[in-house]
């Protein structure tokens, strides 16, 4: 079955592969043309490294663009946050091995606003739920959650298997959702989200929303997809006359699915869950995904030479951090006392034991990806939208 | 009699061990203590259960991505499930189980898996045939 040409690191990949793709009873391959790789250090830890190392030793090289979704260590910025040299050197090690096998420490989950999106019909291997379900619900691309595994798999041979979100018939709507409310911020399109993947509930359904009455912008797409696949494992949405593939999807041959009405009511009730008014709060983050430029200016502009009571942190991609840096945004921000971290996102970089070593357990954030992540790392994570959340940072509880 | 569930061919070895069950669902990002080998999420049905060595059957994999490096590690370092049933696994968790030659099977041809095993069952698992057979 085998060349016997092909050096042992892509006989693995071809190897890890053919399980996988047997497992969903793939019938074939197919090319991709990039890669994106999930590879933080608390996921990978010491034995992940070694794999990667080992790879490097049989010669690994990838024959595909490969980029990397956020790192857990910012290696300008670890010890202030209680991260060990321990932490540091997984990193470390883990940024030679794969800058060894040719791939790009892009170190981003927005990679779709900042590096190269992918186009309507392109197969990609996308790591990072966020960054699939926007790839394949906005701009129509082909890519399953490809855990960092199979991209780096992917990456080497330059295909996957075909099975799920590759196939025509595994992204018609299986779910149907009728807007009666509609999102008024970030924190709300991520709540709609949170809403559709709980009750979609599966990887292999699709959900379609209709009744929205806006087009939302890249950064609502993101939060509504990020919270979508958090909280539904949700690789692909579509919106009614909104998103490429739904243009041609015809809801009365449809009809036979049930259709879910979205109230305020449900918003406020995922709200309610996550924090109340007067609710004693240790740090707010920013991140999940990392900020877009636009973001970072509304963080700076919020800050605005306020003092905040707890730590303010900010994660974002070293691409926006270098023009956020270049504008003068990164000083403002931080000019208040905040702290921006680049290139990697707070729930993958050893959260629990961040928490820990600073004693944060009330976690405020706009994103209703994160507070959904890190109750399961020792956080009683806080719900709220951005400019709560610089407010409630300013006084030390939620406002 | 023994009980015999077919399911679709899986991943990894046949392996034997007890069942630890319940109808909820599973990442290894959101839902563990990976250090102490325990469920870490308060909201999970397993919170404060050991999942080590054990035969874990679950509804559906969730969540993000993580869990496909985390099952490897997790494998590597002996704080792991002897294997993973589930009605439906996503791609990550078949992923992971690939990479860290974890026994993982799903879509039981006699219904909910969930119910129809539970917590202290002892069970042979065989991904390659395709069966679960309790014992």
């Amino acid at each position: 079955m085998f060349n016997v040409n092909l050096v042992k690191a892509k006989k693995w990949a071809i190897e890890h592969q053919i399980k996988v793709g047997n497992f969903f009873s793939a019938k074939d391959f197919v090319s991709v043309s990039q890669a994106h790789m999930m590879v933080d250090p608390e996921s990978i830890g010491e034995a992940g490294v070694i794999f990667l190392e080992n790879l490097v030793k049989m010669g690994a090289c990838v024959s595909v663009p490969t980029i990397t979704d956020p790192r857990g260590v910012d290696l300008n910025y670890y010890k202030p946050l209680g991260q060990t040299e321990e932490m540091a050197n997984i990193d470390r090690r883990t940024i030679d091995a794969c800058t060894s096998m040719g791939i790009l420490m892009t170190n981003t989950c927005v990679n779709y606003q900042t590096i190269m999106p992918p186009v309507f019909g392109d197969h990609v291997a996308y790591g990072d739920t966020g960054v699939v379900i926007y790839s394949n619900s906005v701009c129509g691309a082909r890519s399953n959650f490809e855990g960092g595994p199979s991209a780096l798999a992917a990456g080497l041979t330059g295909r996957t298997p075909r099975y799920g979100l590759h196939l025509d018939e595994n992204r018609i709507p299986t779910k149907r959702f009728h807007l009666q409310y509609q999102p008024k911020d970030l924190t709300d399109w991520g709540i709609l989200g949170a809403i559709v993947g709980k009750q979609s509930g599966s990887y292999w359904e699709v959900p379609i929303i209709e009744g929205l009455k806006v087009i939302p912008n890249s950064d609502e797409m993101k939060h509504l997809g990020a919270a979508m696949a958090s909280y539904g494992s949700t690789p692909l949405f579509h919106i009614d006359k909104i998103t490429p593939e739904a243009i041609n999807i015809k809801l009365d041959e449809f009809d036979f699915i049930e259709v879910k009405i979205i109230e305020k009511t449900d918003f406020d009730a995922l709200k309610s869950s996550f924090g109340h008014k007067s609710d004693k709060v240790d740090v707010v983050v920013f991140a999940a995904p990392q900020l877009s430029i636009v973001e970072m200016q509304k963080v700076a502009d919020l800050c605005n030479k306020n003092t905040f009571k707890v730590p303010v942190i900010v994660c974002t991609s070293p691409q926006v951090y270098a023009d956020a840096s270049r504008m003068g945004i990164i000083k403002k921000i931080e000019s208040s006392g905040a702290k921006v971290l680049e290139g990697t996102c707070f729930y993958n970089q050893y959260a629990r034991e961040i928490g820990e070593a600073n004693g944060w357990k009330r976690l405020l954030s706009n994103s209703t990806k994160i507070v959904n992540i890190l109750g399961g790392y020792g956080y009683e994570p806080l719900l709220a939208n951005m400019e709560t959340c610089i407010n409630s940072a300013i006084t030390g509880e939620l406002v | 009699m023994n009980k015999i569930f077919k399911c679709h061919p899986g991943i990894g070895s046949k392996v034997e061990g007890i069942v630890l069950c319940a109808n909820d669902n599973f990442s290894a990002r959101y839902d563990l203590d990976r250090i102490n080998g325990t469920f870490s999420r308060p909201q999970h049905k397993l919170f404060g259960k050991n999942y080590k060595d054990k035969i874990l059957v679950l509804n559906e994999s969730k969540g993000g991505v993580a869990s496909a490096w985390m099952l490897y590690e997790m494998k590597m370092r002996n704080v792991v499930p002897k294997a993973i049933l589930f009605n439906k696994a996503n791609t990550i968790l078949a992923q992971g189980a690939a990479l860290a030659n974890l026994s993982m099977c799903d879509r039981f041809e006699n219904g909910d898996i969930t119910s129809l095993l539970k917590t202290g069952d002892t069970v042979i698992v065989n991904p390659i045939e395709g069966y679960v057979k309790v014992i």
